[in-house]
């Protein structure tokens, strides 16, 4: 709570809380523009695996607009609140999700020293922040009124209570790696890709995978969305919302989203390293520098929101006894198995062989994603009409032309 | 608004918390609204513990460490009360705590 | 930095206060609930204004997080209509409240009698330190505080923070006694949630 900048009291406080409203301004700034931009990225992503276009008519031929378009259709909708709905818990609730989901972002680092307050408990911050998330869909679960919501939001509370703990644990893997908790610290450590802490060691590897899973979990995106199960709960917990509060409380999911890829960005993959071994703002200086660093650490936490994106639209739902087993029957004693294995890793293993494993399985990865895209480009679709019956698909895959071509 | 804030403010504060406990504790019919009470009085001794760690440096970290403590057991008291309550539901279907007679006299 | 601190102080203690007033005063439970995760998170603020950082976010990830989830569920559970809102007689508000206010005045009391000087507020605060620093283990345990330290205290390590009288801090026993209480808790409740079986009358 203490900047260095306050240490001069007097006249110059002003510039003090004006410096804290900048900050906080331009982080709600953010979190909106990128909310925008996710909502406009799901319904392209959605659209393109389904195999259709998605919005392409609001703002060009892309749809740039379409999410503006939403929201202003959201703002003028009739603002609904049921009969049996509890006036001040129902009102309430999506706030108190939004600002458990914002909040987050308060320690969370874009580049260099960007960072609203450095705090040395950074991570452990933002994991206690966002679980405070968690009261705000039970009140929106309860506040409806309706025992669809009330299932819903009861199911969703124990799934994200339940899935606090693996990811706590998988978070504590690179903490013992690095030593600190602070995500500054952290981040300045993976200068260079190899020194990324996913390919430091393979419980680090596998610590990467099993808190993106737990994170997926957390954020109730699908394969774990059974709480907006459209199928089943008409829309879950938020049935009841229309409107304005619907849209707070997508604006908390994108936010809860963007927070926990921020985080697997910095603990795991370099947070706003490009790769070099060289940190930018010391070779191009502060502004330059960390302009490029934001710009990296933002590119790579949307890449991860939309593999989130990716595996939403393709990944079949899990029940919610699959989801609670999953947590507690594998993912918990995974997680304390890689805590246990990096703890062994870090005092056993000489290190040279801990410097050797990280190009090991730097080389693995690289060799390993090399080899899937190559069998990508050689996949061959069938002939239309062959696969499925009123099968439309884009003719634009090598494997599709090789198919076309008149040799059969 | 300007002024020091003294230790004792804090102290207040953390009486003031304590006080609305009691007082929860005291009329909330609900056997769950005693419990939302002892959270109240635990969270008052915790805001005293800490207040004194910041003021005195030689509590600095015994302070935060007893605010750890009292943080944890008032969770490991608060699952055992509730289980408590939740039994006595499913053996009376009431949480009134006026209805909890069976051992009087 | 020393109105800015009093500024938020006021603020959070203010609506701390008043969240803790309004969680004695609703007849609805849930809405209990509801003020009571105001209050808890207030509290939570007042730690860090006090520089207690791991405090305050040990506050809201089990507090906040875990205890009232736990007290949410519990009323879920048994928020059928006649027991949401249970009203209270007035005569017993009159007494709580009466010996409410005598136990605040007797406790302010002892609160400004306290002997002994403690300096304002900021010019001890550990966090105007270096902040960027990191997790340095600090010799100087009278101006920074870190989680490094806290730890140390908690395992009994040969190079932890110093005590007044020369030896080491160790809470060691106390962490493994909480450690088992925890287990205890943790077996009771599930024994306590489990599965009845059901007395079939078997032929």
């Amino acid at each position: 709570m203490g900047q260095p900048l306050f240490a001069s009291s007097g006249y110059l406080s002003w510039i003090g809380y004006l410096i804290v409203v900048i900050a906080a301004a331009l982080i709600i700034g953010f979190m909106l523009v990128s909310a925008i931009f996710s909502v406009w990225l799901e319904r392209k992503v959605a659209g393109r695996i389904q195999d259709r276009l998605g919005p392409t008519r609001v703002g060009g031929k892309f749809g740039w607009l379409q999410t503006l378009a939403d929201g202003m259709k959201l703002l003028v909708k009739e603002d609904l609140i049921p009969a049996a709905a509890d006036q001040m818990l129902f009102r309430v609730g999506p706030y108190i999700a939004l600002a458990g989901s914002f909040m987050a972002f308060i320690a969370l680092p874009f580049g260099n020293g960007v960072v609203a307050q450095e705090m040395n408990i950074g991570i452990f911050f933002m994991l206690a922040i966002m679980s405070t998330e968690v009261f705000g869909i039970i009140l929106i679960g309860y506040g409806s009124g309706s025992k669809w919501s009330l299932f819903g939001g009861m199911r969703e509370a124990a799934q994200m209570v339940s899935y606090e703990i693996p990811m706590a644990l998988c978070i504590l893997v690179p903490v013992i790696v690095t030593g600190s908790m602070n995500l500054g610290q952290v981040a300045l450590q993976q200068q260079g890709i190899w020194n990324w802490l996913v390919f430091h060691d393979p419980f680090t590897f596998a610590a990467f995978w099993t808190y993106f899973t737990c994170a997926l979990a957390s954020c109730k995106r699908a394969p774990f969305d059974l709480a907006e199960a459209e199928s089943e709960l008409v829309a879950g917990f938020h049935t009841e919302y229309s409107g304005f509060r619907w849209l707070v409380i997508f604006m908390a999911e994108y936010g809860s989203m963007f927070a926990v890829s921020g985080i697997a960005c910095i603990m795991f993959l370099g947070g706003w390293s490009l790769g070099l071994p060289w940190e930018l703002t010391d070779l191009l200086g502060m502004w330059v520098g960390n302009a490029l660093n934001v710009g990296v650490f933002i590119f790579k936490c949307w890449f991860l929101v939309f593999v989130m994106m990716w595996i939403r639209w393709t990944l079949p739902r899990l029940r919610i006894d699959q989801v609670m087993m999953m947590c507690l029957k594998y993912l918990i004693p995974i997680g304390c198995g890689l805590l246990l294995g990096v703890a062994l890793w870090m005092l056993i293993v000489p290190p040279f062989l801990q410097w050797l494993t990280k190009f090991v399985i730097f080389g693995g990865s690289i060799f390993a994603l090399l080899a899937m895209a190559k069998a990508l480009a050689s996949y061959t679709t069938s002939a239309p009409g062959t696969a499925m019956a009123g099968m439309w698909a884009t003719a634009k895959s090598p494997g599709y032309q090789a198919a076309q071509a008149p040799k059969a | 608004m300007s002024g020091a804030i003294l230790l004792e403010h804090y102290l207040v504060l953390g009486a003031l918390l304590f006080v609305c406990g009691a007082v929860c504790m005291a009329t909330k019919r609900n056997a769950i609204g005693v419990l939302i009470g002892v959270e109240l009085v635990l969270n008052g001794a915790g805001v005293n513990f800490v207040a004194f760690s910041h003021f005195n440096p030689a509590f600095r970290l015994e302070g935060m460490i007893f605010a750890l403590f009292v943080i944890v057991l008032a969770a490991g008291e608060a699952a055992v009360a509730l289980a408590i309550v939740l039994n006595f539901y499913n053996n009376h279907t009431t949480v009134d705590v006026d209805s909890a007679e069976e051992l009087k006299g | 930095m020393e109105s800015m601190h009093s500024f938020l102080f006021w603020v959070i203690a203010g609506l701390t206060g008043l969240c803790a007033i309004a969680t004695v005063v609703t007849d609805n439970i849930v809405r209990a609930a509801t003020w009571l995760l105001f209050t808890l998170g207030g509290v939570s603020g007042i730690f860090f204004l006090l520089g207690a950082d791991l405090v305050g976010a040990i506050q809201l990830l089990v507090y906040v997080g875990g205890t009232l989830v736990l007290v949410i569920f519990g009323v879920m559970l048994t928020a059928q209509s006649p027991f949401l809102n249970m009203k209270t007689s007035s005569a017993e508000w009159a007494i709580s409240i009466a010996v409410g206010i005598m136990l605040l005045t007797f406790l302010c009391f002892a609160v400004f009698s306290i002997k002994g000087k403690f300096g304002p507020a900021d010019a001890q605060h550990p966090v105007a330190q270096d902040v960027r620093r990191g997790d340095a283990a600090d010799s100087d345990a009278a101006t920074s505080t870190s989680t490094m330290q806290i730890g140390q205290a908690f395992l009994g390590v040969e190079n932890g923070p110093p005590r007044g009288d020369g030896k080491r801090v160790h809470y060691l026993l106390p962490f493994e006694i909480v450690s088992i209480h925890l287990l205890v808790v943790l077996i009771g409740a599930a024994y306590l949630a489990r599965a009845k079986k059901r007395r079939e009358t078997m032929l």
